[in-house]
C-alpha cells in the first residue's frame, strides 16, 4: 500500500494562508491503514487547526470529511456539497488523492496535508518499510522476492556493493542490505547460483524515466470505438 | 582504426608491466576541492617514477572534487599514467560513455569501474543519485566499446573506439564474505582485466580469500592488485577497523601503532608541546610506513597477487619510501613493444 506521513502543523498552516473556511478531506484506504490520513486523523487535524488558528487570532472554520478513496471520481462526487462550501481543501490523501481532487474540483484550491512516502508495508506495529519502486518491469523472479530496486540504496542489479556490513547498508545501520537478504534467501532455498549470472542494464523506460506512464486496457474501455 | 597494439589490449604501461609478469605498483591521487591544477601537478611529481600508474579518484566519498578525467589530463601532461576512476553514482550511461570517449581522446588508457559511495556520505547529501547501471554493467559497457566497437545501446561507433585496460574493485571482507569471490568472478566474467582490492591489513584473511579466488581460477583471467595503505595514527587504525565496511585491522597492528607513540602516551593534549605532537606524528607515520612495507612483502608471497595498489590518502609523500622499502624501486620501464603471451592464455 501507499505509505504517507502527516506534514507538520506549521507547514499545513502556512499552506492554508488566509483562507477562512477549510475542508479537511481524509481518505479511507491506504493512508487510513498507515494512520496518516483516515477519518480519525482528519478529525484530529481539523480540531488542531481550529485551536491553533484561534490562539493565533485568525480562527478558521474547519470541517472534515472522509471518503472511501480520494483516487476515484465517484467517491469524490459524494462530497461535492461540502467542497462547494469551502474556501480551501486540505487533502489527507496521498499525492494521487490531492491531484484527483484538483482535477475533479477545478475551481477549488487544494493543498496537501501529507507527504507521500513510499509503497510498502507495516513490518510491525508503528513501523513501515519500503518494498516497491513501481519501476514497471518486475524483477522479483530473479531475486527471490526481494526487490533491489526499492531496497538497495543504489538499486544495484549485481549487488551487493562493498558497503554491506553485518547485514546492513553503508547508508545506515537501520537499513538492511537488500543484497544480503537476497543472498541469504537464495542460499537457504538452494538457488544461490542465480547470483552468479550477470544481470544486464535495466530498461528504465518502463519506470518514470520513460516519462509519465499510462496504461490503456482496450478490453475494459466503455463506449464505441472509433474506426 | 587502431586495434593493432602489438598483442596488447591497450598497450598502457600498467598492462605492459602486468603482461611482462612484473609485480605492479599503482598509487592513488585525490584531486583537489578546487580548480587548482598545481595540486595535481605537485602530487603527480611526488608519485612519478614510484608507481606504474596512478588512480585518479572520482568524487571520492561523494565529495565534489576536480573531475577524474580533467585531473587525469593534467597527470598525462606530467608524464604519469592515470587510471581513471568512474563511478555509477553521478552519471547515467550516456554521460559515462561520452566522458570515456573524451578520456581516451585525451590520452587516458586505464579505467577503474566502481559503483561509488552513496551521496549521503558526502558534502551534497540532498543530491539525487543516478545508478542507472552498476559497476559490473559498467565493465561490460566499456569492454563492448573496446572489443565490439558498440555503444551500450548496440549502435556501432562512428570512428576509433576508446580502448581501456579495464579494472574493477574487490572488497574481500565485506559481507556476505562467502559470496565475495563469486562477485569478483562476475566482474571478471564481465571482462575486467585487472582488480584492485579494498585495503588489506589482515594478511591471513586475505590469504583465505585468495585461496578461493585461485580455486575459481580468477587470478588466471585478471591481474589482482592488493590494496595497501600506510596508517597515520592509532586513531586512524581504529576508525578503519570500526567504521569502514570491509576493512579488517588486526589488534596487533593497532598495538604496534600505539606503541610507536608510547613516549608521549598518557599525556593530555595540553601537556604536549607543538614539537611533541610533531614528533609523535612522525613516529606514528614511520611505523605506519614500516607496517605497510611488511604487508606488501607478505602479500607478495601469496600466489595469484600480481601487484599492489597503494592508497596513501592525502599522503602521497609516503608512496616513495614504501615502494623503496618494499624493494620495488626503481619501477621497471618496458622497452619492448611486443607483448608477452597473455598470462591467462
Amino acid at each position: 500500500m501507499i505509505i504517507a506521513e502527516q506534514k507538520k502543523l506549521s507547514e499545513i498552516t502556512a499552506l492554508l494562508g488566509d483562507a477562512s473556511k477549510v475542508l479537511v478531506i481524509g481518505c479511507g484506504t491506504c493512508v487510513t491503514v498507515c494512520f496518516a490520513g483516515g477519518s480519525r486523523e482528519a478529525a484530529i487535524l481539523a480540531a488542531s487547526l481550529r485551536m491553533s488558528t484561534q490562539l493565533a487570532g485568525n480562527g478558521k472554520q474547519v470541517a472534515d470529511v472522509t471518503v472511501q478513496r480520494q483516487c476515484e471520481w465517484e467517491y469524490l462526487d459524494q462530497i461535492a456539497e461540502q467542497v462547494k462550501e469551502a474556501d480551501i481543501l486540505l487533502s489527507l490523501g496521498c499525492g494521487i488523492g490531492v491531484q484527483a481532487i484538483a482535477e475533479h474540483f477545478p475551481d477549488k484550491w487544494v493543498v496537501p496535508g501529507l507527504n507521500t512516502s513510499f509503497l510498502g508495508l507495516p513490518v510491525e506495529q508503528g513501523i513501515w518499510s519500503e518494498r516497491c519502486a513501481a519501476c514497471g518491469d518486475c524483477i522479483l523472479g530473479l531475486t527471490g522476492g526481494i526487490c533491489p530496486i526499492a531496497r538497495c540504496s543504489k538499486s544495484l542489479l549485481n549487488g551487493p556493493c562493498g558497503g554491506s556490513e553485518a547485514g546492513h547498508c553503508e547508508v545506515s545501520k537501520d537499513i538492511p542490505c537488500a543484497w544480503q537478504l537476497i543472498y541469504d534467501r537464495l542460499s537457504s532455498l538452494g538457488k544461490v547460483e542465480m547470483l552468479y549470472e550477470l544481470q544486464p542494464p535495466k530498461n528504465w523506460q518502463k519506470a518514470r524515466d520513460g516519462g509519465p506512464r499510462k496504461i490503456t486496457r482496450e478490453d475494459l474501455l466503455l463506449g464505441e470505438k472509433e474506426d | 582504426m587502431s586495434t593493432g597494439n602489438n598483442g596488447y589490449l591497450v598497450g598502457s604501461n600498467l598492462e605492459k608491466i602486468l603482461r611482462a609478469g612484473m609485480f605492479a605498483v599503482t598509487a592513488e591521487l585525490g584531486p583537489p576541492q578546487s580548480a587548482d591544477p598545481e595540486v595535481i601537478r605537485q602530487k603527480a611529481r611526488l608519485l612519478k617514477g614510484n608507481c606504474d600508474a596512478v588512480n585518479i579518484t572520482d568524487n571520492q566519498t561523494a565529495i565534489v572534487r576536480m573531475s577524474s578525467i580533467g585531473s587525469g589530463a593534467i597527470v598525462v601532461q606530467e608524464g604519469l599514467e592515470p587510471v581513471i576512476q568512474m563511478t555509477c553514482r553521478d552519471r547515467n550511461r550516456l554521460a559515462i560513455q561520452s566522458d570515456l570517449l573524451a578520456a581516451y581522446a585525451l590520452g587516458m588508457r586505464n579505467l577503474l569501474c566502481l559503483t561509488g559511495d552513496h551521496q549521503t556520505f558526502g558534502n551534497h547529501p540532498t543530491a539525487k543519485n543516478v545508478f542507472d547501471i552498476d559497476s559490473i554493467q559498467l565493465i561490460q559497457m566499456v569492454v563492448n566499446l573496446r572489443d565490439q566497437r558498440v555503444f551500450q545501446c548496440g549502435d556501432p561507433l562512428k570512428g576509433p573506439e576508446p580502448r581501456f585496460f579495464v579494472g574493477a574493485a574487490a572488497s574481500p571482507f565485506a559481507d556476505p564474505v562467502a559470496y565475495r569471490p563469486y562477485r569478483l568472478a562476475k566482474k571478471v566474467k564481465a571482462g575486467a582485466n585487472f582488480i584492485q582490492t579494498q585495503l588489506i591489513y589482515d594478511v591471513e584473511a586475505f590469504e583465505r580469500f585468495m585461496t578461493r579466488v585461485r580455486e575459481l581460477g580468477i587470478h588466471e583471467q585478471a591481474y589482482i592488485l592488493a590494496g595497501v595503505g600506510p596508517l597515520k595514527s592509532p586513531a586512524m587504525a581504529r576508525y578503519m577497523k570500526e567504521s569502514v565496511p570491509g576493512i579488517l585491522v588486526p589488534d596487533a597492528i593497532i598495538e604496534r601503532m600505539e606503541k610507536a607513540g608510547e613516549p608521549w602516551a598518557g599525556k593530555k593534549k595540553e601537556e604536549l608541546t607543538k614539537e611533541d605532537r610533531k614528533a609523535r606524528a612522525a613516529a606514528w607515520q614511520e611505523e605506519g610506513i614500516k607496517i605497510c612495507i611488511e604487508l606488501i612483502q607478505q602479500i607478495r608471497q601469496i600466489k595469484g597477487v600480481a601487484g599492489v595498489h597503494i592508497m596513501a590518502i592525502e599522503w602521497e609523500e609516503a608512496v616513495k619510501p614504501i615502494v623503496e622499502g618494499a624493494g620495488l624501486y626503481p619501477r621497471p620501464i618496458i622497452r619492448t613493444n611486443e607483448a608477452e603471451p597473455l598470462a591467462a592464455a
